[in-house]
């Protein structure tokens, strides 16, 4: 046992002054990640949120001639703008801000008056897709406004106005802040598993494939000290590395989703430091897992490079199961709570919604994926019994 | 002492090794001497407990290699063929580490380290990291780091493959000290002057068997010829020519 801390104790400090290594491990995966997350939950929320909601600004030329109509798009949260020029000003205008701007001409109020087809100009460049948008909102309000003033019209000569509604179509929005989110959300717990895994992959490599690439495992065998010992220390080192990473990762999305604002939209999204530490300790037991996956493909191939494209397929094995349960919608069932990597989602994911899992289903995802890592740490163990490993 | 008996190693269907004896003795430099791929790093590597024989059994102090390989390796000290450092340790981290890994007590090792570096001459570059290093430096590291237990036994694979004169010098010197302190030391060369010049007792062997064990005069009497180049020549040749009527 003490040779296998005496081992873990190099290279563990081994790797820990690799400063380059030590930095794209430990600080760019567990900050850059939790950034990105941030960034694109924000923009999900905002920009995702019901576009018809949102009041916008409109330019308006000759304002003075249609207060009518301008006050019925007041009402629906078009903030009105009037602006002086011609046509070609408008045009220019246009040019500049993308629009929409709209021109009431000078016959306007003349043709309304007479029933006739009232000319309006609406200016746009509609190659922006937030400019789009809004000369839809604009056309519906509008036709919405002329609408009323066709049935008044028709109820004024007698007729029923409904004879203008042949079909009543009544599209319903059912989508939540919190449900749009949520997608968004999923993606939080593959960031948290994958930075996790992935901060290990440069030890694993280099205790294996790396050693024995420099020549330096065959003085290490020399030693007095069991192979299998051997792979423990340098598994334990990589489970150190993958610890630290993880703490730092949750700490980091525990800061980043604060600065979202979540409750803006009355989402009860639960990240304080209980939540956070739930997580890690929800995480810990995929750990060795991880490392043991990674020691034993790496200790396999012939070279570092070899090892780090066969190492960063084996990346994708434990977040399949994540991506499987995404495209499925798969819910947390005691079942499944023995898919390690799924479990951990499923962990997290109830720990952000506050929905707390049954103990049994908790124990079930610790224990089942730690005994999957003392396999496979048994494995990798045995594996350097084996002379083929001097390759 | 190094003691092997009908050592068989096989890689594929080709006997690397076929049926190998040999005794090394305390006190003593012994040269495994052989043409490339005659064998001489696979039984070495059977020996330091790398590569485990397909038959044959070998003793270091008595401690068998196969029922006993932990303490037949806390017996000998050794220089694998192009042994390789951590990088990222300077050259003392280097060996400090395996004085870690044979349990020695931090001051033990520290003490050990400190004299190996003073006898190696390896002051200038003993704190800098092992990345940095010229392979002159890389094989007093490793060769330091090999000694850091003080072994009663030491292998050692080609030790003088790219040192230069001065690096050579100071390794024979060391193997000398060695040797007068009453170690047992084997080594692989293709080299004959350093044969030479530091053996006591030479092993030639060939197509993995062992020609002949013999001291170099005795050796040279047995070939009938001037030179140890010439005998070792004569006894190649004769070698192959017996086995291929």
């Amino acid at each position: 046992m003490r040779s296998i801390w005496r081992v873990f104790h190099k290279e563990f400090g081994e790797a820990l002054r690799d400063r380059r290594s030590l930095f794209t491990t430990l600080v760019i995966g567990p900050l850059l990640m939790p950034t990105l997350i941030a960034v694109i939950l924000s923009l999900a929320i905002r920009h995702g949120g019901a576009p018809s909601r949102r009041p916008f600004a409109l330019a308006v030329v000759h304002a003075e001639r249609a207060p009518q109509l301008l006050a019925f798009l007041h009402q629906y949260g078009v903030r009105i703008e009037p602006v002086s020029g011609g046509r070609t000003a408008a045009r220019r205008r246009v040019g500049r801000t993308r629009g929409p701007l709209l021109y009431v001409p000078e016959d306007f109020g003349a043709q309304l008056a007479a029933g006739k087809p009232a000319p309006l100009r609406l200016y746009a460049d509609e190659s922006s897709r937030a400019v789009q948008s809004r000369v839809q909102r604009l056309s519906a309000l509008i036709g919405l406004y002329g609408g009323t003033i066709a049935r008044l019209r028709l109820a004024a000569r007698g007729l029923d106005p409904q004879l203008l509604v042949p079909i009543a179509l009544h599209p319903i929005d059912v989508s939540t802040p919190q449900s749009r989110a949520a997608l968004a959300l999923g993606m939080l717990s593959y960031a948290i598993l994958f930075t996790m895994l992935m901060s290990g992959l440069y030890i694993a490599i280099d205790t294996t494939a790396g050693e024995r690439e420099r020549g330096s495992l065959e003085p290490l065998l020399t030693t007095p000290v069991k192979r299998e010992h051997l792979v423990y220390g340098k598994m334990l080192a990589a489970c150190a590395i993958m610890t630290i990473s993880l703490l730092l990762t949750v700490a980091a999305f525990a800061i980043a989703l604060r600065h979202i604002g979540f409750d803006r939209l009355g989402m009860s999204i639960n990240f304080g430091p209980g939540v956070a530490a739930g997580i890690v300790l929800g995480c810990l037991p995929l750990i060795p897992v991880g490392a043991a996956l990674m020691t034993l493909v790496a200790s396999y191939t012939r070279s570092y490079r070899e090892a780090q494209t066969y190492v960063g397929f084996v990346l994708l094995v434990p977040t399949l199961p994540l991506i499987f349960a995404n495209i499925m919608g798969l819910q947390p069932r005691t079942a499944l709570m023995a898919v390690p990597s799924l479990s951990q989602h499923f962990i997290i994911m109830s720990l952000l919604r506050d929905q707390p899992l049954p103990g049994l289903d908790v124990a079930i995802s610790v224990l089942v994926t730690l005994l999957l890592g003392v396999v496979l740490m048994f494995f990798a163990g045995r594996l350097y019994r084996r002379e083929r490993l001097l390759g | 002492m190094i003691e092997a008996r009908g050592l068989l190693k096989r890689f594929g269907r080709v006997a690397a090794v076929d049926g190998l004896a040999l005794h090394a003795a305390d006190g003593r430099i012994t040269g495994l001497l052989g043409p490339n791929g005659a064998g001489k790093s696979t039984t070495l590597r059977m020996l330091y407990t790398v590569l485990r024989p397909d038959a044959g059994e070998a003793w270091i102090d008595g401690a068998s290699i196969l029922r006993d390989p932990l303490e037949a390796r806390r017996r000998m000290g050794v220089l694998p063929h192009g042994a390789g450092l951590y990088p990222n340790l300077t050259a003392r981290e280097n060996i400090e580490y395996f004085g870690t890994l044979h349990g020695l007590a931090r001051a033990v090792r520290r003490g050990r380290t400190a004299e190996l570096i003073r006898r190696l001459e390896m002051d200038s570059f003993a704190d800098r990291p092992a990345r940095e290093f010229s392979q002159g430096q890389r094989v007093k590291t490793s060769l330091a780091r090999a000694l850091v237990h003080q072994p009663r036994n030491v292998l050692l694979d080609e030790p003088t493959n790219g040192l230069d004169v001065m690096a050579v010098r100071t390794l024979r010197r060391l193997l000398s000290e060695l040797r007068s302190e009453g170690h047992c030391i084997l080594f692989s060369s293709h080299i004959m002057q350093e044969v030479a010049a530091l053996c006591d007792e030479l092993i030639v062997i060939a197509a993995g068997k062992v020609i002949i064990q013999a001291a170099p005069e005795a050796l040279k009497a047995h070939a009938g010829a001037q030179t140890l180049e010439e005998a070792f020549v004569r006894l190649v040749e004769r070698e192959q020519a017996g086995a291929e009527p």
